[in-house]
Formats: C-alpha cells, sequence, structure tokens
C-alpha cells in the first residue's frame, strides 16, 4: 500500500487531537470535516484500478461527512446561538492529554494483532482505534449536544477507517448501506436537536435531568 | 417468495399510511397488514420452506422459531392502536401509523438476515424507525428520552459494527474470500483468526447488548419505556429486543464454530447474570411503574442471555422464553398504558386505587405482573424453569443461585409497586379526571388476549412450536 495512506491516516489522527483541545464549537466542526474529507480519498487511494463503484462511494463520502453534515451541524449552532463549549465534563487539556495516550495505545496495541502482510505496515487499524477512542472521550465528556454528534461522527470514521481493510472482499452493498444508515442517523439527530432547542432554548444535555433515579 | 413478502407487504403498508387521507380511518390499517403478516407468518410456521430462499435473506429455522412471536405481538399492539389512536384523537398520527408498520416490515426483515452485514443495516434502520415514536408524546421529557435512545442506542449501534468488521477482519485473516453470510462463516470456523474472533464477539456482545438493553448499556431503557406510549414500549420491548437476541445467537454459533464457544458462554453468562442483578436492586428501589417495566425487561434480558450460554437445552429454553416474555410484556405494557392514561401520573405518590377507576386493566395488570414473576402456570413460569432445570443438569449451581435470588428480588420490586398503584384509595385528582376515562373493549381485549395466550402457551406449548425450537437449536448448534 502506498505511503500515502499512512500520511492520509496520520492527518486524520492528528484532526482527533485537535477537536479533543478546542474549545470552539466551529473548529471541532471543522476538524471533522476535514477528517471527512481525508476518509473520502482513503477508497481512491487504496484501489489502484479505477472503479466507478469505488469512485461513488469516495464522492458521496466526502459530500456527507465534508459537506453535508458540517452544514447541518454549523445550523444547527447558529440556532441555538453557541459558540463555546463552557463546562466540559472532561476538562480540556486532560481530554487531549487521554487521546494522546490512546493514540499510542493504540499504535502499541495494533502491533500485538495479527494483520495481514499488506495491512502490517500501515496506520489504518491504529488510526482507526484510536479515531474510535477519540469519539467516545467526546461523547462522554462534553456536555453540548453538537460536541458529542461531533464525537459520534469521529467514532463513524474511526470505524469506516476499519472498514478500508475489507473494501477488497466485502461487497460495495454493505458499505453503500453503511453510508446511507449513516446519512439518516444525523438527519435524525439534526431534527431531535432543533426540537430540543426549541423545548430548551439551549443545546445543553446538562439540562436533560428531568429523568433520573 | 414468501419470506420477502414478510418484509414488503408492511413497507406498502407504511407507504399507504403516508398517502391515506383521513386521519380517523388511518389507524384500521395496522390491524389490517398485521392480521395478514401474522397470517402469512403461522403459515409459514406450520409448512416451512424447504430450503432458505437466497443467501442473504431467508425463512430460516431461526427466523421460523422467532418471527411469528413478535408477529403475533404486533397484532395485538394493532388491535390496541386502533383504540389508543381514536382516544388521542387530538394528535396527528400519519407518521405514527406509517412507521409502525415500516417497523414491522423491517423487524421482518432483520429477523431473517443470514449476512452479517445485512442483519447490522436492517437493525439500524429498526433503531431509527422507533424515533419518531418515542417522541409521538411530544413532551419535553419525550424529547429528552428520545435523545438519550440516540445516542446511547446510536452508540452501541457503531459499536456492533465495528464487531461486524472484524468477524469479517477474522474471516479474511484466516483466508477467506470475505463471505460474510453467516453460513460461510460458521463453515470457515476454526480457521479465521482468534484473535480477531475474540474483538469481535466483545464488541458485538456490547453493541447488540445494547440494543437489548443489558446492564450497564440499559441507561436509555427506562427513559424510553417510560415516556413512549405503552404500545411502542410493547414493541420495543417484545419485537426489538428479540432481534438484537437473535443476532447474538446467531453471532455466538459463528464464535462457537470458530473454537471460542465456552469463552462466549462464559461471557453471556456473566453479563446476563449482572443485568438480573442489576434489574432487580432498580426494580426494589423504583417508584414509577412504567420504568418499572422497563427494569422488568432487563432482567428478562438478562434471563435470555443466562440462557443462551447453556448449550443446546439452554438455547432452547431461550426461544422458549422468548415467546412467553414477548406475550407477556406485550399485555403488561398495554395494560399499563390504560392505567397511565386514567391516572395521569407515573408513580406511586401520584397514583393509587387503580381497580377503581380501571378495574379490568388494573386486574390484567396484576395477573400479567404475576406471570411475568414467573408464576404458575403462565408462559414464563415453564420457560425459566428450563432455564434453571439446565443450569442446574450442566453443574452451574452458583449460577443458579444467583438466578434464583435475582428472580426473588423481582419478585418482591413488582409486587410492592403494582399493589401500590392497584390497591387502595384512587386519588381526589385521579378521580375527578376519571369520568372522562371509559374502558373500551378495544383496550381491554388485545391485552387480555396476550395474556392467554401466555397462559396457553405454558399449559399447552403447542408441537409446532416446540418442533420449531428444537430444529433453531440444531441450526445453532448442529449435532456432531
Amino acid at each position: 500500500m502506498s505511503p500515502l495512506v499512512n500520511i492520509i491516516v496520520g492527518l486524520a489522527m492528528g484532526l482527533n487531537l485537535l477537536a479533543l483541545g478546542s474549545s470552539r464549537l466551529p473548529s471541532v466542526i471543522r476538524a471533522m470535516a476535514v477528517q471527512g474529507v481525508l476518509l473520502g480519498m482513503l477508497p481512491l487511494v487504496i484501489e489502484t484500478d479505477f472503479d466507478w463503484m469505488v469512485m461513488l462511494v469516495a464522492v458521496v463520502t466526502m459530500a456527507v461527512k465534508g459537506v453535508l453534515i458540517p452544514t447541518l451541524l454549523r445550523r444547527a449552532m447558529r440556532a441555538a446561538n453557541i459558540e463555546r463549549e463552557m463546562e466540559p465534563f472532561i476538562g480540556f487539556v486532560p481530554s487531549l492529554l487521554l487521546g494522546a495516550a490512546g493514540t499510542i495505545a493504540a499504535i502499541a496495541g495494533a502491533r500485538a494483532l495479527p494483520l495481514l502482510t499488506e495491512h502490517a505496515d500501515t496506520l489504518l487499524v491504529p488510526g482507526a482505534l484510536a479515531s474510535v477512542f477519540t469519539g467516545f472521550i467526546l461523547l462522554v465528556g462534553r456536555a453540548k449536544a453538537i460536541s458529542q454528534v461531533c464525537g459520534y461522527l469521529i467514532l463513524e470514521n474511526g470505524i469506516y477507517l476499519f472498514g478500508m481493510l475489507l473494501i477488497h472482499s466485502t461487497p460495495l452493498l454493505v458499505e453503500s448501506g453503511i453510508l446511507l444508515d449513516l446519512t439518516v442517523g444525523v438527519f435524525v439527530i439534526g431534527i431531535i436537536m432543533d426540537r430540543i432547542q426549541r423545548a430548551f432554548d439551549s443545546l445543553d444535555t446538562r439540562k436533560l435531568t428531568a429523568l433520573r433515579e | 417468495m414468501n419470506e420477502l413478502i414478510l418484509i414488503f407487504m408492511p413497507l406498502v403498508g407504511a407507504g399507504i399510511a403516508v398517502a391515506w387521507p383521513n386521519d380517523r380511518t388511518r389507524p384500521w390499517l395496522l390491524p389490517v397488514f398485521g392480521v395478514a403478516h401474522t397470517a402469512l407468518v403461522f403459515w409459514m410456521l406450520v409448512n416451512p420452506p424447504a430450503d432458505a430462499a437466497t443467501a442473504w435473506l431467508g425463512f430460516d429455522p431461526l427466523a421460523r422459531a422467532v418471527l411469528p412471536a413478535v408477529s403475533l405481538l404486533f397484532l395485538a399492539c394493532a388491535a390496541f392502536g386502533v383504540s389508543y389512536l381514536r382516544l388521542r384523537a387530538a394528535r396527528p398520527n400519519r407518521v405514527f401509523v406509517a412507521v409502525l408498520l415500516a417497523m414491522l416490515g423491517l423487524l421482518s426483515a432483520a429477523h431473517q438476515a443470514r449476512h452479517l452485514g445485512l442483519l447490522w443495516i436492517t437493525t439500524e434502520a429498526v433503531t431509527l424507525a422507533a424515533v419518531p415514536l418515542l417522541h409521538f408524546n411530544g413532551t419535553p421529557r419525550a424529547f429528552e428520552a428520545t435523545w438519550k435512545y440516540l445516542l446511547v442506542g446510536g452508540t452501541g449501534i457503531a459499536l456492533s459494527l465495528l464487531g461486524s468488521f472484524c468477524l469479517g477482519y477474522a474471516s479474511l485473516h484466516g483466508g477467506g474470500s470475505g463471505d460474510l453470510t453467516f453460513a460461510a462463516l460458521t463453515e470457515h470456523g476454526v480457521g479465521m483468526s482468534r484473535p480477531w474472533v475474540l474483538i469481535a464477539w466483545v464488541l458485538l456482545l456490547v453493541g447488540y447488548g445494547t440494543k437489548m438493553g443489558l446492564a450497564p448499556m440499559h441507561t436509555w431503557k427506562p427513559d424510553a419505556y417510560g415516556e413512549a406510549p405503552g404500545i411502542v414500549g410493547a414493541i420495543l420491548a417484545g419485537g426489538v429486543t428479540t432481534v438484537a437476541f437473535t443476532a447474538i445467537l446467531r453471532v455466538r454459533a459463528v464464535v462457537d464454530a470458530a473454537g471460542e464457544g465456552a469463552m462466549a458462554s462464559r461471557t453471556l453468562l456473566a453479563l446476563g447474570l449482572f443485568s438480573m442483578l442489576v434489574a432487580a436492586l432498580l426494580l426494589l428501589a423504583t417508584r414509577d411503574f412504567k420504568r418499572m417495566l422497563a427494569y422488568s425487561s432487563v432482567e428478562h434480558m438478562g434471563i435470555l442471555v443466562v440462557a443462551a450460554a447453556f448449550g443446546r437445552a439452554g438455547a432452547w429454553a431461550a426461544l422458549f422464553h422468548v415467546w412467553s416474555n414477548s406475550l407477556t410484556k406485550g399485555a403488561l405494557f398495554l395494560s399499563a398504558g390504560n392505567i397511565r392514561r386514567a391516572a395521569g401520573g407515573r408513580t406511586t405518590d401520584e397514583v393509587s386505587g387503580m381497580s377503581v377507576i380501571t378495574p379490568h386493566s388494573a386486574a390484567i395488570f396484576v395477573t400479567g405482573m404475576f406471570a411475568v414473576t414467573a408464576c404458575p402456570p403462565f408462559g414464563p413460569f415453564f420457560s425459566e424453569l428450563r432455564v434453571l432445570r439446565t443450569a442446574i443438569e450442566t453443574g452451574q449451581g452458583t449460577a443458579a443461585a444467583l438466578f434464583l435470588t435475582a428472580l426473588l428480588f423481582a419478585f418482591f420490586g413488582l409486587t410492592r409497586l403494582v399493589f401500590a398503584v392497584v390497591d387502595g384509595r384512587p386519588r381526589p385528582v385521579t378521580k375527578s379526571g376519571a369520568k372522562r376515562v371509559h374502558e373500551t373493549l378495544g383496550v381491554i381485549l388485545p391485552p387480555l388476549a396476550l395474556l392467554g395466550c401466555s397462559l396457553w402457551l405454558g399449559l399447552a406449548t403447542p408441537e409446532v412450536l416446540r418442533e420449531a425450537w428444537t430444529a433453531a437449536v440444531e441450526q445453532l448448534f448442529p449435532s456432531p
């Protein structure tokens, strides 16, 4: 596999840390969008011979992860009139340190896993693990709904990275189904956020505490 | 062909419901398609197709053993839905009816999925389809519940996708062609890469376990069941959770073939017992009778998973329990919905004396409570007895003891709460509001019918069902 794959995955891992360390929501969304575009390029780099189906998957991924979802999120952000994550459950510096530790652990852990020879020298598995871990930190450690959605999307990006290992073998039907589900999922989440905002006048999930034992 | 009709007929029904112009007559689409679906699925139960239609999708023995229960539960909910939506005439029901029908089609697809990817896609679709149903009531609390459901459920579903990929990679690493049908994966068996199989099992168990609502991934459940209408709770507890359970059973068969069956059984047993104990303790603490049903559901998911840990005999008992749990839980949710509507509250602080105000629903609620806590002669008693017997026969004495302890605590918790709601004097607030409430046959007969089915299942389990469960066990654990 070409060294370009490793560069792209490395950049995506760097963007994880950026998303963890930033308190401003627009920069988290931008980090996520750039990561989406980078991941969309991956199939084109991995597949050496031209295939229109792979091309289509790549273009759709880039459009959805890089343009559509960030636009929706920015709109939600403006509607709710919030710019910053003010009081996260896990602070920015601790989450950055956690993320860095997770990335190192992912690289070390991936060495222990048996990989096929063509995947052994790529960053695909560590990148996937690190992104999934980053997504979890954001999901658990942030209070604003938009940050949590970003965390969920980074988690999905990690899974998508892992899916790249199987791109030769799994039928593309599964892949396109995944994209569709992702889109629908975020659409639904977007609608919900709209409703939450109307009901609470803020997107702070900290206020979602009426249902507690 | 028939297996595709099972999927597409309700989806067509959903399309018709969207186009149907009249809010008053639209709910009748639910029982119409429910009856057609149940009739077809029971015909297929009695006359099983000789061979699965395609490698990806088919009415295989496992689908045959579980899908009829889901269909029957849906039929009862559909009949209930007509009267329920008439009571809620103020709210538009176009989306509600359409989504319910779509759920039936997607549930049929998920139960019949014989491909790892397809199973995941259908489960995800079911998860998302449930969202509009959950916030049908439109209150801020319903939105909160929906948000939690989406976030926790979405994460679970993402993990199960990662697990599916890992299982695919395990097969690829072992020299597989990347064919992700369960048949191909099972055939590949021990050739798969062990570390990847283990990772896949953990991720898939956590992912689908979240969908089932096993502790500690159950946090969405009490909120969702508490805020959703009773009819939605019944379908979630009896239909959607069974999809996740059969998914775990199918994956377990693959893990078994890969030579890690003993490890899979140990994790299932630990997770199941933990869920049962957590649920039992929460049942002792809660004061809300709709959240109580959610904790009871967590407990029964625990029972299913414990049963699945005990090999062939356990799997048979688990399939039996899927039926008895789905039908009994349906009766409980529907009658609890009636009580909740009449009482205007959900906690024991607000509600009491419901046996005066809604005598029929209260009677069904109490009987259903005894059924679900495994009092003879209802279905759950016999299925749980079988689980317990299998546990003792396989020498799992400690597990059997914990199992019984959890059941006992759950019994205390449920009886305490149910009798607090049913007995005593009605609150003044409830009394004044109760004049509007009228227990029509339409809201009484469906839960009563479900309870009757549960009783029938316990007293005289039909031979065709026993045979279907045996066939499903044979599919999951092929005898050497």
